[in-house]
């Protein structure tokens, strides 16, 4: 009763705002997508291993006929092995894609987390500064450099990207890159005190051509929501 | 009991008795030396059995206060923007709720399983140290207690059950809440530690005669392992909350990025506990599982090697993986890299572990009945938290799914499924050798399958909301996403698996009361846990079984009955004594005849007195701190200086014609290896320090201090002569005791030696630059110079026992534990003092080298 509901929940759910699943930028994709490989693997292995469980149990002829070294080779050494090795290496290098070094000297934007609010400076802009919203030109990758005055917070834009600490005395840097304009939301992922809850921000994702006006129309408005 | 008993007795010593009329005399004599007093005296209690029931039964009180807090939260995500409590309030509730299931739950229970469990299972009458065993519960209790009044009084720990500093810090975190944490927390750490080390020697030194290592049942093997993690696990988290609970109470900025400390330190430190922590509390439920499975299926372990390298190996895996814990915190790659291959390959011991079982299953005949359901449950939640697991350890998933609810459901699938369904099956499977009543399962069945959907509701709905971008630890949500309806299903199952849990501890309780009497063995099992009647005797086996194969495959309705009549080792009484065996570590060859000592109101009083320093140190009161410590100190050394005898005693026989030396008279009794493992834990504590100094000198911003320290050469150098010559003048004090010449000169030598050394030390930690609240370099320089100062302190307080004792007769040539214990306390205080000294010496150095520092 539980799975298929879980499943249906899962595809009707899969368009929130805040939703993992539905990426709108490369590196949020290529992390659904491990999620979904993971997913089938995941669900297979369960299947087998509760499977055997119903057999030995409802069929122990059956089972009997494997001998006990035999289990513990098969399930406990090569099973792993067979389902570890391309896991770990398809990972590896999805992570390695993922990397800010890879890509020659995007933009930088700096996001700078304090108890309970996020402010966001441009120096290529500059030096323009924006409260609770972040603006970004769509289709540019950007490393945002991501820094904390006060606790640890973490900076996440769950639609494009994985998050990264924001941890005081440290300078943190993500890559993210939004595929299309519109607008998303960001939040704070680390635990922060009583304003933790609250502490959310916009994405406004500018057509590229049009970002340095918008931005500087942005910054100059200074009155943020 | 009367001394004409005790004479028959001694004199019968080589004779069995033999008729069953012996058998009823024998249980008479050892129960009036074993048993627990009414009333009052229970508060003196020592023994094993009565002490694992209530650290069990102490810990399911903590499972339920956290469990209703775990409902409080649900109630309050139930629906969007709820205004059921305060976010000031919530975040009390959800950070006592992991703190009390991990700290005062989840440990203590499988303390409570150990010292029940493990010396029936190994054949012997007791853990080595009983009033260890009962100042460890009654620290558990005061630790508990002050955390969960604080609760009540709204002044509860309120960072998140890891505290991450600066959050944690006087600065952000100005009350007593994160004091309460740290303080508390580290009381009942304490207590663990202080048992883990039992657990190690106990299951080393304190085995039926023959039970060789191999010999062992598995249960034997995991309590041992899961002890071993504890002594190298806690020490960390002891030193990291020591270290932060001297930032917040005098300054020293160890994790302050404004004065050269680090926060990322204090993950470290706690995630080298924290990692390890979680095979801590499942290994004893996968020794549980491993024992019951294969008597479930009426046949033997499948794999027992292969389970014990398989255990082996989880413990060091898990020592190497807990930075993927902190994939976020901006590490580099390759790092990144390494810990996440660690982490999926530990999928390996756990699959032989899995397999292990399914092949035992399939060996047998397995029959369905309420442990086997609650077997089912495990391996249903426990592949399923084993799998997200391994998702987790990919480093880019870990990126999106890191602090979001699907954590939460993963790791609620690992600790609270795979402990609870192992945990209440184990109940259900032990209960009838703690109550000597067989269950009648009427309410069984249906609460099992509460507690199962329930379960599953409540948690696999959690890794969709997670997926969905639901982080964790936030009070409320607004109604816009697709969140709502999810967090209202999980709510009503954990609804459900409450009333599952509420039925299943009445059911238990029904059948304490209710069941069917039983003599022994219901489950036809074949450990030693059974051979003997049930519920125990305060003594546990009349005499001591005689061990040819592995121990969890006897025929324990023969052995039994022969055990009560007196037939194996020690089958009689002398001198009131509570007498068991010692063996050798390995061969499990008798080594010497182990006196313990009896109830007593000492472990009691010397925990009250620990918790009034715990409490005074809340309150700022550090003069009484320091008053309450000195007579903690005090307590423990009166209870040293009466342990043991004042008078040799020889050779004595123990039975089937062996005859063997007491505990006092051998060279290597439990309380050496006590200190070994002791210093093993100590060491681990030394290391993670050092591991601190330089990772915040590789890694911490505003770095270098202003000012180079520069540290008198001469006075370093001395400090370390005085340590290395106290060292020395020990060792010739245990050679001149030995060697039955008086050894007092150079104890005294010794004791000035250490009193130079302290006053050296204390003269270096004045003039440490930077000033130690100015820069973490001076605060680091100060802790390690201290530690020197503390270990040469506890060094004086063992040569003080040592004196005490020679002084009242209870030490002799023969008798030199004392002085044994002294020396080698003193040697390891050398070693690390020079370590230490050493390392402060070399800090101009460091911060000359930092230039380099990328
Ligand atoms: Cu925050
Ligand atoms: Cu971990």
């Amino acid at each position: 009763m539980l799975i298929p509901l879980a499943m249906g929940g899962m595809l009707a759910g899969c368009t929130g705002p805040l939703s993992t699943l539905a990426p709108a930028g490369p590196t949020a994709g290529s992390i659904a997508s491990l999620w979904w490989v993971m997913l089938a693997g995941a669900t297979a292995l369960f299947a087998l291993v509760m499977g055997l469980f119903a057999l030995v149990m409802l069929r122990p002829d059956w089972a009997r006929r494997i001998s006990p070294g035999r289990w513990i080779v098969l399930g406990g050494l090569v099973l792993p092995a067979i389902v570890l090795t391309p896991l770990l290496v398809f990972a590896l290098l999805t992570g390695e894609r993922l990397l800010p070094r890879l890509a020659a000297d995007p933009m930088r934007i700096e996001a700078e987390a304090r108890q309970w609010e996020w402010t966001f400076r441009y120096p290529a802009a500059g030096g323009a500064e924006t409260r609770g919203v972040l603006h970004l030109p769509a289709g540019t990758p950007v490393d945002v450099v991501v820094t904390s005055t006060d606790v640890i917070h973490a900076f996440w834009i769950p639609r494009l990207a994985g998050k990264i600490d924001a941890v005081p005395g440290h300078a943190n840097v993500l890559r993210i890159e939004a595929d299309r304009p519109g607008t998303y939301q960001g939040l704070c992922n680390e635990f922060c005190g009583v304003g933790h809850t609250g502490m959310r921000f916009d994405v406004i994702v500018h057509p590229a051509v049009e970002f340095p006006a918008s931005l500087a129309a942005a910054a100059a408005g200074k009155v943020q929501p | 009991m009367s001394s004409s008993q005790d004479d028959t007795a001694t004199s019968g010593a080589s004779q069995p008795a033999a008729s069953a009329g012996a058998a009823l005399s024998l249980h008479r004599q050892l129960t009036e030396i074993w048993k627990t007093g009414p009333g009052w005296q229970r508060l003196a209690a020592v023994n094993h059995s009565v002490l694992g029931i209530r650290f069990m039964v102490t810990a399911l009180v903590f499972f339920g206060i956290g469990g209703v807090l775990g409902m409080l939260t649900r109630v309050q995500l139930a629906t969007p923007m709820a205004t059921f409590m305060e976010p000031g309030t919530y975040n009390q509730v959800f950070t006592m709720h992991g703190s009390i299931m991990l700290f005062l739950f989840a440990i203590p229970m499988l303390e409570g399983i150990a010292v029940y469990l493990t010396p029936k299972i190994l054949g012997t009458r007791d853990f080595a140290f009983p009033r260890l065993t009962a100042y460890g519960y009654w620290c558990y209790l005061f630790g508990g207690t002050i955390l969960t009044v604080s609760l009540l009084a709204g002044v509860a720990p309120d960072s998140g059950w890891f505290m991450y500093t600066p959050l944690s810090s006087n600065v952000y975190t100005p009350g007593i809440n994160a004091d309460v944490w740290l303080l508390g927390v580290t009381f009942v750490e304490i207590s663990a530690l202080t048992l883990a080390v039992e657990i190690v020697v106990s299951i080393l030194t304190m085995r039926a005669p023959g039970m060789s290592l191999d010999r062992m049942p598995i249960f034997g093997w995991y309590m041992l392992v899961t002890a071993l993690m504890m002594i190298l696990a806690f020490p960390p988290l002891i030193l990291g909350s020591i270290l932060l609970e001297s930032e917040r109470a005098f300054g020293l900025p160890f994790f302050d990025p404004t004065r050269g400390g680090d926060p990322l330190l204090w993950q470290h430190l706690f995630w080298l506990f924290g990692h390890p922590d979680v095979y801590i509390i499942f290994l004893p439920m996968a020794g549980l599982l491993s024992t019951m499975i294969p008597v479930l299926a009426g046949t033997v372990l499948v794999g027992y090697r292969a389970i014990v390298v398989a255990i082996i190996g989880l413990a060091f895996a898990s020592f190497g993986i807990w930075v993927h814990h902190m994939f976020t915190v901006g590490i580099p790659h390759l790092a990144l890299a390494f810990f996440s291959t660690g982490s999926a390959i530990v999928a390996v011991p756990t699959a032989v572990q899995i397999f292990a079982w399914l092949a035992t299953l399939a060996q047998g005949k397995p029959r369905w009945n309420v442990p086997m359901l609650y077997v089912f449950g495990f391996f249903s939640t426990f592949v399923m938290g084993g799998l997200t697991g391994v998702m987790l350890a990919i480093v880019p998933f870990d990126w999106q799914a890191h602090d979001t609810y699907f954590v939460v459901a993963h790791f609620h699938y690992v600790i609270a499924g795979s402990v609870a369904f192992p945990l209440f099956g184990a109940l259900y499977y032990w209960l009838p050798l703690l109550t000597g009543r067989v269950a009648v399962y009427r309410l069984s069945v249906p609460a099992f399958w509460l507690i199962f959907v329930g379960f599953n509701m409540t948690f696999f709905l959690m890794h969709l909301v997670g997926l969905l971008g639901m982080p964790r630890r936030i009070y409320t949500y607004p109604d816009v996403e697709s969140w709502t309806w999810l967090n209202l299903l999980s709510s009503v199952g954990g609804f459900i698996m409450t009333i599952g849990f509420a039925l299943a501890v009445i059911d238990l309780l029904a059948q304490i009361r209710f069941g069917r009497r039983v003599r022994r063995d219901p489950w036809k099992a074949a450990t030693l846990e059974w051979a003997m009647p049930i519920p125990p005797a305060p003594y546990g086996f009349a005499s001591l079984p005689h061990v040819e194969t592995r121990a969890d495959r006897l025929a324990v309705g023969e052995i039994a009955p022969a055990l009560a009549r007196g037939e194996g080792y020690l089958g009689f009484t002398r001198h009131g004594w509570q007498e068991t065996l010692g063996v050798h570590m390995t061969t499990g060859a008798p080594e010497q005849l182990i006196v313990l000592p009896r109830a007593t109101y000492l472990p009691l009083w010397t925990a009250l007195a620990t918790a009034a320093a715990v409490l005074s140190m809340l309150a700022k009161l550090y003069w009484l701190t320091a008053l309450m410590a000195a007579v903690t100190i005090a307590l423990f050394v009166f209870a040293a200086r009466m342990a043991g005898f004042d008078r040799d005693y020889g050779r004595m026989p123990v039975g089937r014609g062996v005859s063997l030396p007491v505990h006092t008279e051998v060279v290597h009794p439990p309380a050496w290896w006590a200190l070994v493992f002791t210093l093993v834990a100590d060491a681990t504590l030394f290391t993670s320090l050092v591991f601190g100094l330089l990772f915040l000198w590789i890694s911490a911003p505003n770095w270098p201090p202003n000012g180079v320290p520069d540290t008198d050469l001469a006075l370093a150098l001395a400090a370390m002569a005085a340590l290395g010559i106290s060292a020395l003048f020990a060792r010739a004090a245990l050679r001149a005791l030995v060697g039955r010449r008086t050894p007092r000169l150079w104890m005294g030598l010794a004791t000035l030696a250490l009193l130079a050394a302290i006053g050296l030390a204390v003269v270096l930690i004045a003039g440490i630059v930077p000033h130690p609240s100015a820069h973490a370099l001076g605060a680091t320089a100060a802790a390690l110079l201290t530690f020197v100062v503390v270990h040469a302190g506890i060094g004086l307080l063992f040569l003080l026992t040592a004196t005490l004792r020679l002084a009242s007769g209870h030490a002799s040539p023969r008798r030199a534990i004392d002085l044994r214990l002294a020396r080698l306390w003193i040697d390891y205080t050398a070693i690390t003092g020079a370590v230490a000294i050493g390392l402060v010496l070399a800090l101009p150095a460091l911060v000359t080298m930092l230039g380099m520092r990328p």
